[in-house]
């Protein structure tokens, strides 16, 4: 299990690292914690020729906060945003994520932005990003853009960033309402969810509601009611819209199942949830 | 002072651990030139290998060979089994590949990096067969056959009746059935398989770093796959090995494999196994399907059983094979009093990973069926499990006890430990949880499980798989020779040799503590070597470490000659001070007297006596250089002619008793309490018994809760990682009380059992019985994720 | 912009417990690798070579990581410490090694050197974890041999000895 050859390169300014993927597209690969990237190296499932490694832009290790959202650059570690002092005040749902992001030593170097990029169907990262309808920066030589998060996750590992451009950041947005709650079933502590569901409360008497595990990407719906069968009912509709789907894991029935039973505790827990 | 046997002391093993100090296999210089190895495997589960072109790899820089099964098929032989059958195997494919993963060819490159790059340069082309992966398909007569010479892929079928079967289900008052499944796993180490090999092209020898774990009966098979004797097979083991827990055994074809490339070569080669590719194609226990039976009284009393087992090998049956269907055969009646037994074993392959030797070797397999029967008897006729259970056991007062298929039970207790169990293990709170929790709605059940464990194989145990009539020509198998040597330097430093491989287990601790206790020294004064050389060792077919056979063998062969050495030194420890020999001692590091302790001489320079000064040896004493024991105990008969075998030295009972719940929300079996007796007799380390128990438990959660190898139908492989072949971490391992009973063996001189397997048995069949009694259903596969969970509940109606 | 072609071999320059260290090697290389077969530091050990089993972490700059996820060109100019590095000279055992032998907190050992590692960094950042805190760090690290009771054992003595000094 050793990595086929690749050119590395590691620029220092962001101008640098868009300059060369402007040059090899699709033939460069993004590196910044590496910790879904070089297992996929090591297994040869990833053939890129030139590996960018963003890790030592100063420009992108960057947590700024800007009073309604806070944006984390591309080379901020998940431990690093998990030990931000204003984290639980500002961003509730991601300090209540975030320790389910994998190990304490992948966290180490993992990335939040990696992880957004990666695009696994039931990771919390962008599963949070989803229901909190945070942004991705994308920068290239042509330009920058910034996408929903709903627009930028296309289904399972399919994202709509184009190969010349790099994610410089992600947006959280900051919400009035801090009453928040996320649970997920796995199959140990730190594996990729089987069914992640995280709620928000939207004022009086409704839920945004987050899902991942049951598409090819976070799903997030706004229920008109907290509790009850007209929950219940919203939940279950929403299971049998999105079906599942099956792996070694999970069977799709039982993954919509989940969700049922799942999301109406963690309304519950949302609306429970002392401000 | 008090005996060091007994006593928890830390291990001498681990400083040198702790520190980044351990000398594994692939931590070892290797000699100059040494080229790396890397295997090319097959993707498909069944198919003609047509072609293949290896110009493009051959034509890289720093690439020596790429190597085939037509290539070794001129220089080596079919590995040696027991069972005589048209099935052969090399180590790489030869003409054909019967499952994902088998080896195909060998490329040797200056750096793994390289020789991983060639071989995506080397071009194979396939012709796919149909492939059969599931046990019963194999045996229809339109399955696709693996092996055509051998005509069937149920290589072998032995039917065994011990007492009268037949007579006992006739006037039995009820009969109770139950078919169960145990599926692939592995304990896989934490490290991989590495060989290091070079070859004497003047001797045409091979000398062999590997981290194998034995039997050394093995080597033979290694030999003779290589065409040469024994002598020219140096098998060396490293000082240290990253875990192994049966599953290095199957390292050996490597071994030959790697031998067979530094000859090809002219070059040493070394490989290292990479983790995909031993979740795909090392070792897994073999799965088996049990159609258990039961004739039974209507208070539950078990008047005779039938079972038939049905166990899949996968694509090649290699030795020690089917040793998982034999190992337990004398013990077939597990921890119960029956006389009659019908047992019929069948042998199938399939297109899926060899299987072979992994911790509890067959004892899982044979305890999932006992176990859930024995709580379907009690389902079936309104009992209680636990009056099912005591109402089976053997009696104390039987011991020693001789099981209807000829196990030697040499002692125990049972329903002492069961009575403990539920006494200091408080089965009223488990009822009362359990209770508490059904009057919310909850799924709660208890499970219980009893479990004799065999330590110490016959090595003839294997040789049950033969007719009586094909034995006798065959000549007797039986024995198990364990072997220690104890050596004493020019300063009079003592050091031991055994016959074991270092695992983990802390061998070098407890023999240290075996021989300082007969020298009157301290563990520390004792230099424990343990790393194997087979051309200067002692050894014989059993060694190795596995079966737990270091406690009723090697340990004891430790005593023995370190005894034996503590007699020569009072003799000459009585003629320097002048004194009888029944009046030396070895104590505190001196010889001295014992009825005046002040007239004394320090260890070393007695004991160096022998290199120096042979004259101030007692008359006709050989110097008290070496001493080496073979300790052969006599029990380990050959089967008998009507099929009896005692098929290991001694035999401890465990009993687990648990209470599981079915998480409401997340079909996840939540461990809510577990119980563990152990009686393995005396108790050599109490800390390292307690770490080997541990262990063992958490590999028996393993298998009742998360890890199988998947195979799709067609036969791809579903478990290649480590985030598809789930490996309990901390927070999946439930806490466990562990209780303890000592009844010494009467048949080994320290009086201690193998204790390491034990929970490996009975905890699956523990949880599953648990499972059962919470959902209330008849058929628990294990092991049980939420996914098998989840339609357990759909099925019952929830 | 540092940028090394696939067949370049460079010599890549790190502190290793302490010490300036360098060897020559391909972009490609994992520091797992680098540390074990260029270096020669074989106490940290290779298990999985896809991020999961732990047994590789070493620290980055005082950080614990998985150092088969990471290549060695990512570490030129870092720090790397390994469990070489934890016993004094004299190879007297700090307080959490002598925790793992007092609790019997190994078996084979070959797991042990990247949990060390992993609690070097934590209990510096933690010095007063709950049981909790230690069994979600130590989930990161898989131990086939031990049913990890002992380890965790050990880890909450070290992390009291360490605590009380």
């Amino acid at each position: 299990m050793k990595p086929r050859p690749f050119d590395y390169v590691r620029p220092e300014m962001v101008d640098e690292a868009i300059a060369v993927l402007a040059e090899y597209g699709d033939e460069a690969r993004v590196l910044a914690g590496g910790q879904s990237l070089l297992a996929m190296l090591n297994l040869r499932l990833a053939d890129p020729t030139v590996l960018v490694d963003i890790s030592r832009i100063a420009a992108l290790d960057e947590i700024v906060d800007h009073g309604d959202t806070i944006e984390v650059g591309a080379a901020v570690t998940q431990s690093r945003l998990l030990a931000w002092p204003r984290l639980a005040e500002k961003l509730p749902l991601v300090a209540a994520v975030l320790p389910f992001v994998g190990h304490f030593q992948t966290r180490n170097k993992g990335t939040i932005c990696g992880s957004v990029a990666h695009a696994d169907p039931s990771s919390e990262i962008p599963l949070a990003l989803a229901i909190l309808d945070g942004k991705v920066v994308l920068r290239s030589q042509r330009g920058t853009r910034m996408l929903a998060a709903g627009a930028f996750q296309q289904d399972m590992l399919t994202t709509a960033r184009a190969n010349d451009e790099l994610i410089t950041a992600v947006h959280f947005p900051v919400l009035s309402d801090r009453r928040v709650a996320f649970r997920e079933v796995a199959r140990r502590h730190g594996d990729f969810a089987i069914v992640a569901v995280a709620a928000l409360m939207e004022g009086k008497g409704a839920v945004r509601l987050g899902v991942g595990g049951l598409s090819g990407r976070p799903e997030v719906r706004s229920i008109a009611s907290t509790n009850g069968s007209a929950t219940r009912d919203a939940v279950q509709q929403m299971a049998a819209e999105l079906e599942g789907y099956d792996d070694l894991h999970a069977s799709a029935a039982m993954r919509r199942d989940l969700l049922c039973r799942l999301a109406p505790v963690v309304i519950d827990e949302a609306f429970r949830c002392a401000a | 002072m008090p005996p060091l046997v007994g006593t928890p002391i830390r291990r001498k093993e681990d400083p040198a651990l702790l520190s980044g100090r351990g000398r594994y296999a692939d931590d070892l210089p290797t000699p100059a030139g040494t080229l790396h190895g890397h295997v090319i495997r097959s993707p498909h589960p069944h198919a003609d290998i047509v072609r293949i072109d290896a110009r493009d790899a051959l034509a890289k820089d720093g690439v020596w060979a790429v190597i085939t099964g037509q290539d070794l098929r001129k220089i080596s032989d079919p590995f040696l089994v027991a069972l005589k059958t048209p099935v052969h195997q090399w180590s790489l494919a030869v003409d054909r590949v019967r499952y994902v993963g088998e080896p195909v060819a060998l490329v040797v490159a200056e750096s793994r990096y390289l020789a991983e790059d060639a071989a995506e340069l080397v071009r194979i082309e396939y012709r796919p067969l149909d492939a059969v992966i599931d046990a019963q398909a194999a045996r229809v007569p339109t399955a696709p056959i693996l092996h055509p010479e051998a005509k069937t892929n149920e290589i072998s079928v032995r039917r065994f009746s011990y007492g009268d079967t037949k007579s006992a289900f006739a006037r039995a008052d009820a009969r109770v059935a139950l078919r169960t499944t145990f599926p692939r796993l592995s304990f896989t180490p934490m490290e991989c398989y590495v060989v290091v090999a070079q070859y004497n092209s003047a001797e045409g020898s091979y000398d062999v770093l590997a981290n194998f774990q034995g039997p050394f009966s093995t080597h033979p098979v290694m030999a003779r796959a290589l065409r040469v004797g024994g002598p020219k097979l140096r098998l060396r083991i490293p000082p240290d090995s990253g875990g192994s827990f049966g599953i290095k055994l199957s390292v050996f074809p490597y071994v030959v494999l790697i031998a067979l490339a530094a000859r090809i070569t002219g070059r040493p080669v070394k490989w290292v196994e990479d983790r995909a590719e031993h979740l795909l194609a090392a070792s897994s226990g073999p799965n088996r399907i049990t159609e258990i039976e039961a004739a039974v009284t209507r208070d539950g009393r078990i008047l005779a059983l039938r079972l038939d087992q049905l166990e899949d090998y996968g694509a090649f049956l290699r030795a020690p094979m089917p040793g998982p269907l034999y190992r337990m055969h004398g013990a077939i009646t597990g921890a119960y009093d029956i006389a009659n037994v019908d047992v019929i074993n069948r042998v199938v392959l399939t297109n899926k990973m060899p299987a072979s030797l992994i911790r509890g070797f067959g004892g899982p397999q044979l305890y999932m069926a006992l176990e859930r029967l024995v709580q379907r008897i009690a389902i079936e006729l309104d009992l209680d499990h636990l009056d099912v259970i005591r109402r089976n056991l053997v009696p104390a007062q039987k011991m020693p006890y001789r099981a209807a298929a000829g196990a030697l039970y040499d002692s125990g207790d049972y329903p002492r430990a069961v009575a403990t169990t539920t006494d200091s293990g408080r089965l009223d709170d488990l009822k009362r949880r359990r209770d508490a929790a059904r009057a919310n709605g909850r799924k709660y059940g208890i499970g219980f499980a009893a479990v004799v464990e065999p330590a110490m194989s016959n090595m003839g145990y294997l040789s049950t798989l033969l007719t009586a009539e094909a034995r006798d020509r065959a000549g007797p198998k039986n024995g198990a020779v364990s072997m220690v040597t104890v050596n004493i330097d020019p300063l009079g430093a003592v050091s031991v040799t055994a016959d074991v491989t270092v695992q983990g287990q802390g061998h070098e601790t407890v023999l240290a503590q075996i021989v300082a206790d007969q020298l009157g020294l301290r563990p520390e004064d004792i230099n424990v070597v343990l790393e194997m050389d087979t051309a200067k060792d002692q050894w014989s077919i059993a060694a190795g470490t596995y079966s737990c056979r270091f406690t009723p063998g090697t340990a004891v062969a430790a005593h023995l000659a370190a005894s034996r050495m503590a007699e020569k030194l009072k003799g000459i420890g009585a003629k320097q001070l002048n004194i009888l020999p029944e009046d030396v001692e070895l104590a505190q590091g001196k010889i001295r007297s014992r009825s005046n302790p002040d007239n004394a001489a320090p260890f070393g320079r007695i004991a160096g006596t022998s290199h120096w000064s042979p004259v101030m040896l007692p008359e006709g004493m050989a110097p008290a250089l070496s001493e080496t024991a073979l300790w052969t105990p006599p029990e380990l008969e050959p089967p008998t002619r009507d099929d009896r075998i005692n098929t290991s030295l001694t035999y401890g009972f465990v009993f687990d008793m648990c209470g599981v719940e079915i998480d409401p929300l997340t079909y996840q079996v939540r461990v809510d309490r577990y119980v563990s007796m152990h009686d393995a007799g005396r108790i050599l380390n109490p800390m390292i018994a307690d770490g080997q128990m541990r262990g063992a438990f958490a590999q028996g959660i393993a298998a009742a809760l998360y890890e199988e190898f998947s195979y799709s139908d067609e036969g791809a492989f579903l478990s290649g990682t480590f985030a598809d072949y789930l490996i309990p971490t901390v927070n999946e391992i439930p806490p466990v009380e562990m209780l303890h009973q000592e009844t010494p063996s009467p048949l080994t001189p320290l009086g201690a059992k193998g204790l390491a397997e034990g929970n490996c048995m009975s905890v699956p069949a523990c949880i599953a019985n648990a499972i059962a009694d919470a959902l209330g259903v008849a058929d628990v596969r294990i092991p049980a994720t939420p996914r098998r969970i989840h339609a357990l509940m759909e099925g019952s109606g929830r | 912009m540092r940028r090394i072609a696939k067949d370049e071999r460079t010599r890549i320059r790190l502190t290793l417990n302490g010490r300036a260290r360098s060897a020559e090697t391909e972009p490609r290389t994992l520091l797992s690798d680098f540390l074990r077969y260029s270096l020669g530091a074989t106490g940290t050990h290779v298990g999985c070579e896809h991020g999961v089993c732990g047994c590789c972490t070493v620290l980055l700059d005082g950080t614990a990581v998985r150092s088969c996820l990471t290549l060695a060109v990512q570490a030129e100019g870092r720090d790397v410490r390994t469990v070489e590095s934890l016993a004094a000279p004299d190879g007297a055992l700090n307080a959490l090694q002598q925790a793992f032998q007092n609790h019997h907190a190994l078996q084979c050992g070959f797991c042990t050197p990247g949990i060390l590692m992993s609690f070097t960094d934590y209990l510096k950042r933690n010095p007063k974890p709950s049981e909790a805190d230690i069994r979600d760090v130590l989930s990161g690290h898989l131990c086939r041999c031990t049913g990890y009771a002992g380890i965790v054992s050990a880890l909450l003595e070290a992390a009291n000895r360490i605590e009380s000094r």
